[in-house]
C-alpha cells in the first residue's frame, strides 16, 4: 500500500478556523476538513480535537457516526448512485448491477485505477428525476447506464 | 432606510423588469432543475445575450413541475411569461434566435404562458395556471417559488416579502402574533402534525434570556424534496417565517439545520441570511424596533436521525446525532440546554402569510383539524413528478388523477408509499380518503413531510419493503438495541424471502421484533420502524402469504439480491 501523504499541520489548522459557520464544534470542524481535503487525514482528528478542547477519542467518535466522512482518500471522481425507494422504484437495482459492470467492482469504493470512487447513496434531493445520480456533486436525472459511460469519459 | 423606502425601490425595480421593453429569461432552478440539466441552459443563455443589455436573465426557483424541466420562461413588456418545457440546448438555440434575436415566439416548443391579466394572453397557448396541474394547486407557502430569483432579496420585498415582519414589529406584540399563529390551527408539516402555537406557547412561557428556534431541514426522507424546494426557490420566506417565530416566542438566536452535500439548499439559505443581515432584517434592532434576532446555518453530516428534534440538537451541538431521552424536552432543555424549538421549513413558511393575511383567511382552507395547504412530492410511476402545493382536503384519487395526470406506465396505480420510509404503504383500495393528518393516520400511513411515492403494478411489494427496511436499517443511530438489531434482522428475513428461500413463522417473527422496536426505542426511528410492513401487510397479505410459502422453485419476481451499502455505524 502507499504511503499516505498527509496534509500539512498548518493547513489543516487554518481550515479548521475559518469555517463558514460562527459556531464551531466537532462536527463543523470534520465537515469543514472533509469539504477541503475530500477525507479526513488522520492528523487532523488530534488537531480539531485541539481546537475544540475535546479528546481525540470525542472526534473520533464523530467521524465514524456520519457516513459521509471517509478515511482515505477517494478516487479522482465520485459517482454517486441513489438506492432510495423512489429510485428503487425507477429501476436503481438495475442500475447500480450495470454500474457494478462497468467499473470492474462488486461494492463500494475506488476502481483499480483510483479513478471513480462509487458511493451508494440514500437520497440526493431530485427524487422527481429518479433514478438519480451524480458525479463530483453534478446531479443529473433520469440516468440510464449509456449516460454514465459518457460522462466518466469525459472525466 | 426604513422599510417603507426599501419596498418602494423593490417595488419600482420589480415592474421595470416585468414590463419594460427588453427581455426578463427565468430558468427554473433548484436541485430539481439542475438535475434536469437547468444549468447548462441558463449558461448558454448567459453567454449568448452577453452582449445585448435589454437582455437579463436569472435562475429563477423552481414552480414544482419537475416533469417539463428544464423549465425556461421570457417576459417582455406585456408582462406574458411564456414558458417552453424540456429546453435542451438545441431548443434554447431556436428559442434564443427566433424569441430574444428576432421578437417571434418558436411556437412550436412553447408550453404555455402565464399573465396576471387574461385580456393581454397570446391566443393559441395554453395558460398554465388555468390548466392540470395547477389550476388544482393553492400556493400560499410557495407562491413566489419559479417566479422570482431566491438569491435576490429585493425581488422578495416586490412580492409582499418582509410585509409581516413589519407588520408584527410594529403593529403587533409578541403575545398577539403568537395568538394568530395559534387560532390558524397551523400544524407541523414535518411529520408530527403537532400544532404550532401551542408548541410555541411552550417557549414563549419560558423566561430564559437565550432561547432558540431551530430550522430544520434535514429531510432525509427519500420521495422528499419540499424543504429543500422551499429553501432553494424562495429562502426569504423561510427567513421572515423564522423571524417571526423568533419574535413570537422571545427567542434570542436561530439555526437552519441542513445536511451537508445538499449545495443549492445550503448556499441558498447563506446568501439570504446574508442579505437579511446587510438590509437590517436580521441582527440588532431589526427595523428599527428594537427585536434583536441572530440566525445561522448549521450543517450536519449524513445521518437520517439527525432530524430527530433531539438528535439535531446533538449534531448542532457537534456530536453523534442520536436522540436523547424525553423528558427534559425542549421547550425546558434543548439546545446547549438552553429552551428550543424545532420547526420544519414548511411550517415556517407559512407564518408570513398568516401574518399579513390574517389566521381567518388560513383557516378558510383545509379539512377539519387539518387547514390550510399540504405541500406534496410526487415521484415514481406517474406523469407529472414535482412538487405542489395543494388544499388539505384533496382525495388521494383526486391529486394522482388531476395533478399527477395518472400512472406514467400502461398499468394502473397500485400503491403509494408515504411520509417517507417510517411512513406506510397505501393500496389503491383507499385512494378516496382526503389528504390530512388525521384521516391518512387513520389508513395507517401517515402523510409525514409529503413524500408520495408512486408505484404502478409492476411494483413488487415485498421488494420495495425490503428497500424501505433497508433504509432503515442502514440509518438506524444505533443507540436503542431494539432498532439496531431489530432493523437488522428484519432486512435478513426479507432478504431471505425475496431470494425465496423462506421459513413459514418469519411474518410472526417479524411482527414480534416490530412489536419491540415500538416500545423499546427512544425516537420514532426504532418506533415507527416496523410501519412498512404493517401497512404493506394490510393491503398486500396475499403477496407476502405467497412470498414466504416454502418451495423449491425460486420465484420469478424475485430480483435478487440487494445491493447496499455496508457501511453501518458502530
Amino acid at each position: 500500500m502507499v504511503e499516505l501523504k498527509m496534509p500539512q499541520k498548518e493547513v489543516i489548522i487554518k481550515v479548521i478556523k475559518n469555517q463558514p459557520s460562527k459556531t464551531h464544534t466537532v462536527l463543523s470542524s470534520l465537515l469543514a476538513v472533509s469539504n477541503e481535503f475530500h477525507y479526513i487525514p488522520k492528523n487532523s482528528i488530534q488537531l480539531i480535537a485541539e481546537y475544540t478542547k475535546k479528546t481525540v477519542n470525542d472526534v473520533w467518535g464523530v467521524a465514524s457516526f456520519y457516513t459521509n466522512f471517509r478515511f482515505t482518500p477517494p478516487g479522482k471522481s465520485t459517482l454517486d448512485v441513489c438506492w432510495g425507494p423512489s429510485c428503487h422504484l425507477m429501476g436503481a437495482q438495475k442500475l447500480l448491477k450495470d454500474v457494478h459492470k462497468l467499473l470492474g467492482i462488486n461494492k463500494e469504493g475506488e476502481t483499480d485505477d483510483g479513478k471513480i470512487t462509487l458511493r451508494y447513496s440514500t437520497c440526493l434531493g431530485a427524487c422527481a428525476h429518479a433514478p438519480v445520480c451524480a458525479i463530483d456533486h453534478k446531479l443529473f436525472g433520469k440516468t440510464s447506464i449509456n449516460e454514465i459511460k459518457d460522462r466518466i469519459n469525459d472525466i | 432606510m426604513d422599510f417603507k423606502t426599501i419596498k418602494k425601490k423593490a417595488q419600482t425595480d420589480w415592474i421595470n423588469l416585468t414590463t419594460a421593453d427588453n427581455f426578463w429569461v427565468r430558468v427554473g432552478y433548484g436541485t430539481s432543475g439542475y438535475a434536469a440539466g437547468a444549468k447548462e441552459i441558463f449558461e448558454y443563455f448567459t453567454e449568448k445575450t452577453k452582449a445585448m443589455d435589454n437582455v437579463k436573465v436569472d435562475l429563477v426557483g423552481s414552480l414544482g413541475l419537475s416533469f417539463a424541466e428544464p423549465l425556461v420562461d421570457i417576459t417582455k413588456e406585456d408582462g406574458v411569461r411564456v414558458f417552453y418545457n424540456n429546453v435542451d440546448i438545441d431548443i434554447a438555440t431556436k428559442i434564443f434566435n427566433d424569441h430574444i434575436k428576432n421578437n417571434d415566439i418558436a411556437k412550436e416548443f412553447v408550453f404555455g404562458q402565464i399573465c396576471n391579466d387574461s385580456e393581454k394572453a397570446i391566443i393559441g397557448f395554453a395558460e398554465l395556471d388555468k390548466i392540470e396541474p395547477l389550476v388544482h394547486t393553492k400556493r400560499i407557502a410557495t407562491k413566489n417559488c419559479g417566479n422570482i430569483s431566491p438569491t435576490n432579496i429585493m425581488q422578495y420585498i416586490a412580492n409582499g416579502g418582509y410585509e409581516a415582519l413589519f407588520k408584527a414589529l410594529n403593529q403587533l406584540t409578541p403575545e398577539k402574533t403568537l395568538e394568530e399563529v395559534k387560532s390558524s390551527g397551523l400544524r407541523g408539516r414535518g411529520g408530527a402534525a403537532f400544532p404550532t402555537g401551542v408548541k410555541w406557547s411552550f417557549l414563549a412561557g419560558s423566561d430564559s434570556k437565550t432561547k432558540y428556534i431551530l430550522c430544520n431541514c434535514e429531510e432525509g426522507d427519500p420521495g422528499a424534496f419540499n424543504d429543500k424546494g422551499i429553501l432553494e426557490n424562495d429562502p426569504h420566506m423561510l427567513i421572515e417565517g423564522l423571524i417571526l417565530s423568533g419574535y413570537a416566542t422571545g427567542a434570542s438566536n436561530g439555526h437552519v439545520f441542513i445536511r451537508e452535500g445538499h449545495e443549492i439548499p445550503i448556499e441558498s439559505a447563506r446568501k439570504a441570511i446574508k442579505d437579511a443581515y446587510e438590509i437590517g432584517f436580521l441582527g440588532e434592532n431589526i427595523m428599527d424596533t428594537g427585536f434583536n434576532f441572530d440566525v445561522e446555518v448549521s450543517l450536519t453530516g449524513d445521518s437520517y436521525v439527525a432530524g430527530e428534534e433531539t438528535a439535531l440538537m446533538e449534531a448542532i451541538e457537534g456530536k453523534r446525532a442520536m436522540p436523547r431521552f424525553k423528558p427534559p424536552f425542549p421547550a425546558a432543555f434543548g439546545l446547549w440546554g438552553k429552551p428550543s424549538n424545532i420547526n420544519n421549513v414548511k411550517t415556517l413558511a407559512y407564518i408570513p402569510s398568516i401574518i399579513n393575511n390574517g389566521s381567518s383567511e388560513f383557516k378558510k382552507l383545509g379539512s377539519g383539524n387539518s387547514t390550510g395547504t399540504a405541500i406534496i412530492c410526487l415521484s415514481g410511476h406517474i406523469k407529472r413528478p414535482g412538487m405542489y402545493e395543494i388544499e388539505m382536503g384533496m382525495t388521494i384519487s383526486e391529486l394522482l388523477k388531476n395533478v399527477g395526470g395518472g400512472s406514467s406506465s400502461i398499468n394502473d396505480i397500485k400503491l403509494l408509499q408515504t411520509g417517507g420510509p417510517l411512513g406506510g404503504i397505501l393500496g389503491a383500495s383507499d385512494f378516496n380518503i382526503k389528504i390530512d393528518f388525521d384521516e391518512m393516520a387513520k389508513a395507517g400511513a401517515i402523510l409525514g413531510s409529503g413524500g408520495i411515492i408512486v408505484g404502478d403494478t409492476s411494483t413488487d411489494v415485498v421488494d420495495l419493503v425490503r428497500n424501505l427496511i433497508a433504509f432503515n436499517q442502514f440509518e438506524s443511530c444505533g443507540k436503542c438495541f431494539p432498532c439496531r438489531l431489530g432493523n437488522t434482522h428484519m432486512l435478513d428475513i426479507l432478504e431471505r424471502i425475496c431470494m425465496s428461500i423462506p421459513n413459514d413463522k418469519d411474518l410472526d417473527v417479524m411482527a414480534r421484533i416490530g412489536n419491540s422496536m415500538k416500545t423499546g426505542s427512544l425516537c420514532g426511528h426504532g418506533q415507527l420502524g416496523y410501519n412498512p410492513i404493517s401497512s404493506a401487510l394490510k393491503y398486500f397479505k396475499d403477496e407476502f402469504d405467497e412470498a414466504v410459502k416454502v418451495s423449491s422453485q425460486p420465484s420469478p419476481r424475485v430480483s435478487g439480491k440487494m445491493i447496499l451499502p455496508t457501511r453501518t455505524r458502530p
